[in-house]
């Protein structure tokens, strides 16, 4: 387990920071041209804090996360900006050194629907002790010991450990997945979309466990999702992303209670709600093309408050400590009408 | 297209049970699966119910069983008053035709070497209407309905040229094409972001008012059915639990897993991060040997020892049409309730 570690005061801002990301960019190379999945994105993540990234399916929140772990494909167009972990520019270091001290040392993964990303013919208890092996060079038999207190602080009985992953339910296999990502001790933890292909009472039993590890433990986590009401469950600080940029950062409390960016704002309405009786509404139109963005706002076209100022691109806008909004309607002296 | 006025019941499903058989070495009998197991409800003309249940309640195989994939084992299903248990070859065609299906994934549901105009002229070839003037007035018309127009720029289209909330438009436009009287669909939104559900979701709302359409909706997301359905009922281990209509079940649920369902759907609210929820302990259990008395007791907060874990408990009266299966609910005896 982890042992927090004294700080000296000049260094104190660097040191609360995990991961700091800056002007991040990912293009891929196609036929038809880049395709600019992620597009200049910046924020940060405090330890033992969650930052949640919402954001719709094409949005590049996926790439995003794969490329902070550096799991590239071949394609790629450009991949530049500055990725801090606890003040080093990992950014800087080869790919042989990013595998062996970064990858699952500092920052490990839940993967998109990993339940069913498990190994079918390995046992779990050996997928689980895997990355000590591989990245820690632990022998074999220790592994499979710390795999099994590991098994028991995910909640998985520890006779599964000899288990093959078909013998498992969808809760138990995404529990599984969780242990694999946390066994290392990593100081970040990126989720993504954790729970969305789980039932209601198992996606609440995960986001028990998240919250758990997270007190606990004091793991950091980067939680990727279109889910905004699961995804409260856990955030500290939220950041939406639009067409390849995030375009709002908030801390989570005033977030949910009134968003600034108009996207988020829509996105908040058309969420059904149980407890509420008021009627979603969808937001119309379609997300920009990723391959030729329009410049300018890229919600503008969707956008009902939209004016003439958006046709130029918005700077990001230091609403104030903790808020973050790329959007006109936010600069300072523009009293604008927001919906 | 004209809409006929009709009340009354469209359809009657009673004490139906879907078992499968299990066999060990191929053939020697090991035992049933009781996927769905006496489930009785009703559905009128133009209206809608939802079934709500986590994955392996059985509400697949309730699906399945009326859109006559499956043969029910026991019970009967009652479809505009006929038995349709046994129909076999052109009868059972022609019942088919009357129920739409709209499938949980867009992509997976629609052949993606065939163009929208292929897929959506296919069930109408298939059902008699061969002339190609005829079919593509209906196909114009069907896309009009779902708002995919102009309809010449999708008409050639392929599915993955598509967007997810296009691609589920098309199988609504598939289903809806024979004008059934019954639409099946199987969680229509799940697959897709929160900005799109609410739009399909208003589409299917719009087609039960316009077209007299019944629907039976199925879901494990509670929180997208108060806005769609009349009724709801809730479905555990294969059997109802709660059936209700939708506002009463959703502000005033009885039963102990109504209850753990609605509180594990969270509402978008940071002070959800502040605390635990609770959740119920332990997984669904098996359907081959269901536990005996009421299927939720072994996770129960509130079992009554010697009762719930002995006697099924029959359906009580809460209020009218509010119906729910739990010992708690014996009006002569006082239980705490949850």
């Amino acid at each position: 387990m982890k042992v927090e570690m004294g700080f000296d005061d000049a260094q104190y801002d660097m040191q609360e920071m995990i991961l700091d990301v800056d002007d991040l960019k990912l293009h891929y190379r196609t036929r038809n041209g880049a395709v600019q999945a992620v597009d200049g994105v910046n924020f940060t993540l405090r330890k033992n804090h969650a930052t949640v990234v919402i954001g719709e399916s094409g949005c590049g929140k996926s790439s995003l996360a794969k490329a902070i772990l550096r799991l590239l494909p071949r394609n790629i167009e450009t991949f530049s900006g500055k990725v801090y972990i606890d003040g080093e520019d990992v950014m800087l270091l080869s790919d042989e050194q990013f595998r062996r001290n970064i990858r699952w040392n500092r920052v490990s993964m839940v993967p998109q629907a990993a339940l069913n990303s498990l190994n079918p013919v390995v046992r779990v208890g050996e997928q689980v002790a895997e990355p000590l092996v591989i990245h820690q060079k632990m022998g074999k038999r220790s592994a499979l010991g710390k795999a099994l207190r590991m098994f028991e602080r995910v909640g998985v009985p520890s006779d599964f450990l000899t288990r093959y992953p078909f013998e498992l339910s969808g809760g138990m296999r995404q529990r599984v997945a969780i242990a694999m990502a946390l066994i290392t001790d990593p100081d970040i933890v990126l989720l993504d979309e954790p729970t969305s292909a789980l039932d209601v009472l198992t996606q609440a039993n995960i986001m028990n466990l998240l919250k758990e590890v997270k007190r606990d433990v004091g793991t950091s986590y980067l939680l990727i999702t279109h889910d905004i009401a699961t995804s409260s469950e856990i955030a500290d600080s939220v950041a939406v992303m639009y067409a390849g940029q995030i375009v709002e950062v908030s801390d989570a409390r005033r977030f949910f209670e009134k968003p600034l960016h108009p996207y988020a704002d829509m996105l908040m309405a058309s969420v059904p709600k149980l407890g509420r009786h008021e009627v979603p509404i969808p937001i119309l139109g379609q997300p920009p093309s990723l391959l030729n963005p329009p410049t300018g706002c890229r919600f503008r076209d969707r956008c009902p408050a939209r004016f003439s100022k958006c046709d130029e691109e918005p700077p990001i806008f230091q609403v104030d400590e903790e808020r973050q909004v790329k959007c006109w309607l936010h600069e300072e002296g523009v009293a604008h009408y927001v919906s | 297209m004209s809409v006929e006025d009709k009340t009354g019941t469209l359809l009657e499903i009673d004490e139906l049970r879907v078992w499968y058989e299990l066999k060990r070495l191929g053939f020697a009998h090991a035992g049933y699966v009781r996927a769905v197991d006496g489930v009785s409800f009703n559905l009128d003309y133009g209206k809608a119910i939802a079934c709500v249940g986590e994955s392996g309640c059985g509400k697949s195989s309730l699906m399945k069983t009326v859109l006559r994939l499956n043969k029910p084992t026991e019970g009967s299903i009652r479809f505009e008053g006929k038995t349709i248990n046994g129909l076999k070859g052109e009868a059972l065609r022609e019942y088919r035709s009357q129920i739409g299906y709209i499938q949980q994934d867009p992509f997976g549901a629609l052949p993606s070497f065939m163009t929208v105009r292929q897929i959506l002229s296919e069930p109408l070839a298939i059902n008699g209407i061969k002339d190609e003037d005829e079919q593509m007035r209906r196909i114009e018309a069907a896309l009009t309905e779902v708002r995919l127009t102009p309809v010449s720029d999708i008409i050639n289209k392929h599915p993955h040229m598509l967007s997810g909330g296009q691609q589920q438009r098309i199988v609504i436009a598939r289903a809806m094409i024979l004008e059934p009287k019954l639409l099946v669909a199987d969680e229509p939104v799940s697959m897709l972001d929160a900005s799109v559900r609410v739009e399909v979701l208003n589409l299917l709302k719009q087609l039960q008012t316009d077209r007299q359409l019944a629907i039976f909706y199925i879901t494990h997301d509670l929180s997208t059915v108060r806005y769609f359905s009349e009724h709801i009922f809730v479905m555990y281990a294969g059997q109802i639990v709660e059936i209700a209509k939708m506002d009463d079940l959703l502000d005033n649920p009885k039963h102990p897993y109504t209850h753990a369902l609605l509180s594990a759907s969270p509402d978008p609210d940071h002070k959800n991060a502040l605390e635990m929820r609770e959740v119920p302990p332990g997984e669904p259990p098996s359907l081959v040997n269901p536990p005996s008395g009421c299927r939720f007791h072994p996770r129960c907060h509130f079992a009554i020892a010697g009762k719930c874990d002995h006697e099924q408990p029959p359906f009580y009266d809460i209020e009218s049409e509010h119906r729910v299966a739990c010992w708690l609910f014996d009006p002569d005896e006082n239980h705490e309730q949850p």
